[in-house]
This record gives C-alpha cells, structure tokens and sequence, in this order.
C-alpha cells in the first residue's frame, strides 16, 4: 500500500534540480521506481512528493564519443542488455545487464535509478568501479564529473549534492589489451557477493589492475590490496597468487553479516569470484 | 519528514490507454499501483498480489507486450500504452496456443502462478519464437510456482512454441 503524493514531471534537468532545491527531503527523484517504491510499500521512507524524470528523454541514449560510451542514466537494464553499441565495446556490462534481476525488474529499472539508490546489493556500481566509469551530476547552476570511486559513500548514500541528478555514466572503451570480468553469486534474489576485476594485458604482464567487490559490504569499494598483489606480475605468475590476492580482497571487502551470509562465508566467496574472474578475463 | 496527504489532497492524473484492445479513460491519483486498478477498478483479476516486491512474477501484465510487475508500476505509467492481462488473451472463446498447451500439458495446479507464466511466456515467444531451454529458463527464472517444480511448465512453453511455429 502506498500513501498519497504528489507528482512533478519536469520538461528539463535544470527544472528537476530546482524541484529538488525546493522540496529538499520531502521530494524525491523518480525513474524506474524498482527500487523507491518497494522502500515507500514498506512505509521506510515517505514522501510528499515524486518528480518523475521520466520525460528528460536526452538521458535514455547510448552513444559513443571519442574514446568513451555515454550512457544516459535513464537507460532501462533492458535497453541496455539490447544495446548492440554496448555488446560491441564493452561486453562485460553488456553480461551484466543481461542478468540485473528479473526480466521485469530489467524492463523498468534503469542504470542511472541503481546507482543513484546505491542498495548495496546491486551489480553494476562494481563492475563500474573496476572499469574506471565517470559519472555526470547536474544541477541548475553546472555539472561536475564524479568517479566511480569517489560517488559510492555508504549504504543507500552516494556523493550527490540534494539538488544534483546523476545524468550520464561514461565508460572508457576499452584498448586492445583490455581484459574485464563480473561475476556475482548469492541464493536470494539478490547476489551476497559480486566481484569485478579489469586489466591490461600484454607481453610485459598485468598492469592497471583494478579489483572491486560489492554487495559484501555496505557500497562497492575498490580493494588496493589485491590489486597490489596481481600488479606487474605475468598472466601465469598472476594465476599462481590467486590465492593470495582473493583472500587480501575479502579481507579488504568490509564484508557485513546479513540475510546473504556470515561476513567469513562472503570473504570466502570474494576470493573464490577474484579467481574465477580473472580466469575468464585472463582467458 | 513527510506530512501525511488526505484524500483532501488528491491529485488526479488523466489515464487514457489500452486495456485487452479497448479504449480505457480514468482519472487515477499519482500512488496508485496498475495492479489495483486493474483488479479493484477494473475488475479483472486474473493478475495476482503475491509477493510484492518483483520477486515472484503472479502480478506480471504485458505493457506494450513487455512483462512488468503490476505491483510495483504505477498506474498513471501506462499513459498512451496497450496493456494486456490473461483475460485478454483468448480470441473470440477461443483459447491462446499458450493456454492451451498449458493445459494439455499439466503446466500448472493451483493455477495462481499461472496468468504470470503465461504472460511471460507469451512476451518471450513472441520476441523469440524458437527460445532454447536455456533461453527460456532465463527468461522465466523471475517467475515462481510453488507447485509444478517447473518441468510442466517449461514442456508446456516449448510445446505452444512449436504449435505456434507450425501454425505461422
């Protein structure tokens, strides 16, 4: 059961951050609602009102531009999962989508709506992270460029100002010698653990290694340590410390005990998907 | 935090769409779900409320032949589009190959689940006349019986599938 609100369908991003200047808490931005109206059913958050973006139709494209592809953050999991565009230039994400949910859940939620929640149980903020993706905020007076990195804060908390909407997420295309991965594993609907690990590969061994884990713990987080660990090394070298770099990576994951397992179980789980990721990114 | 809204309040949004191939006008206020209007306002209840959160797929309608959870969709969304429930799949009496095939097949026996699965099954159909087992299942996996053990259900799908081709 949902309580009453109000609707605001603003024509323009400028006019959807003047909404949210105005409202403050009491509003809240809409997308997919895949994620808002489940939360608001069950009475944990309320508002007076809903500005549905659904209108700003300049941010449901996929594009390539130079050397990134630009993903509107109102792109559904379907229309992404049926991009040729993203199939063609980077096939992780593309995988991704294709296995978001439910294929319910993938026709309405949309990529810019999942991070913006940042419920740490979501896939794509990982494998983002370990990709090097931007992310574009705007709001009435600008925008301003955020790594992946830098905009994942805490469970459901990102880095966006109030009155900011997450408008475009841009992905380096990857070189030749890139090699990237995401795999996840749960027994619930959503996954207990997801791991993403991407690097370049040639004949002087790995090198720009970026391992990130989600759902563990409270947001997605790169883990240095087990970057440290691959870095440099040969592919066969980097094969034999998979061991070491799995558990450095669960160590590191600040796994939480929840519903999706023991904080020891979820560790475990990292370095079990560290190894197999990078044995299908390494191929 | 939020003041409650009254019914003094209401907001009503102008809904006109499709609903089984005619012409729907309502008003409807911005919280109401599709699957309550379609069931209290509309009378048609072959979707069902389950678990509520687009888990179990018994509340799945086809909007412009997409599967979505009925539960989770706001009903001004569907604004302009064709919606489809189960009651709307049989022509003129006579029952979708789907339906059908359910039937002979033993696809379900509760029979809650079964609007869902169908619906889904028709939107992966008819965008992949020819699924592999593996195709299907993934496309199903978002649809829960807690009877069948699916089987029944899979054998019935791929049974309509080849009726469907057969018949062009």
């Amino acid at each position: 059961m949902l309580r009453r609100f109000r609707l605001e369908e603003p024509e323009s991003v400028a006019e959807a951050s003047e909404l949210l200047g105005r409202f403050g808490e009491s509003a809240k931005l809409y997308a997919g609602g895949t994620e808002l109206l489940l939360a608001m059913k069950e009475g944990l958050v309320q508002y007076e009102r809903l500005i549905n973006i659904k209108k700003l139709k300049s941010l449901s494209e996929v594009s390539a531009r130079d050397d990134t592809i630009n993903i509107g953050a109102l792109c559904t999991h379907h229309e992404l999962e049926t991009s040729m565009l993203l199939q063609q230039k980077v096939p992780a994400l593309h995988k991704l989508e294709q296995n978001v949910a439910n294929v319910r859940v993938r026709q309405c939620g949309t990529l810019g709506g999942n991070l913006c929640f940042a419920e740490p149980h979501a896939d794509p903020g990982t494998l983002l992270m370990a990709l090097g993706a931007k992310f574009i905020a705007e709001k009435s007076s600008g925008k301003r460029e955020i790594t992946a990195d830098d905009f994942f804060v805490d469970a459901y908390e990102t880095s966006l100002q109030p009155d900011e909407l997450l408008t475009e997420i841009r992905v380096p295309v990857p070189g030749e010698y890139f090699r990237s991965a995401y795999l996840k594993f749960g027994y619930l609907e959503r996954p207990s653990v997801g791991v993403a690990v991407a690097f370049n590969l040639n004949g002087a061994g790995l090198a720009d290694v970026k391992v990130a884990v989600g759902c563990a713990g409270p947001a997605p987080r790169r883990v240095a340590e087990a970057e440290a660990v691959l870095s440099g090394k040969s592919k066969d070298d980097a094969a034999a410390s998979l061991a070491e770099a799995g558990a450095a990576a669960g160590r590191a994951s600040q796994a939480m005990s929840d519903l999706h397992g023991s904080q020891e179980y979820k560790e475990h789980i990292v370095g079990v998907l560290l190894k197999r990721a990078f044995q299908s990114a390494a191929g | 935090m939020a003041k409650p809204m009254t019914r003094h309040d209401a907001q009503l949004l102008p809904l006109s769409f499709t609903l089984n191939g005619r012409l729907q006008d309502l008003d409807v206020e911005p919280h109401e779900l599709l699957l309550d209007v379609v069931r209290d306002r509309l009378g048609l209840t072959g979707a069902k409320r389950s678990c509520d959160v687009q888990v179990c797929g018994a509340c799945t309608l086809l909007v412009d032949g997409r599967p979505v959870s009925a539960c989770t969709t706001l009903a001004f969304e569907v604004r302009g589009r064709s919606v489809l429930t189960i009651e709307g799949l049989a022509e003129n009496g006579k029952l979708h190959p789907l339906q059908q095939a359910f039937i002979e097949h033993g696809g379900f026996q509760c029979g809650f689940c079964t609007p869902g699965m169908i619906l889904a099954a028709k939107a992966l159909l008819d965008e992949n006349p020819s699924p592999t087992e593996a195709e299907l299942k993934h496309f199903m996996h978002g649809n829960i019986c807690r009877c069948t053990g699916y089987k029944k259900i899979i054998e019935s799908i791929m049974a309509a599938a080849e009726k469907m081709r057969r018949n062009g």
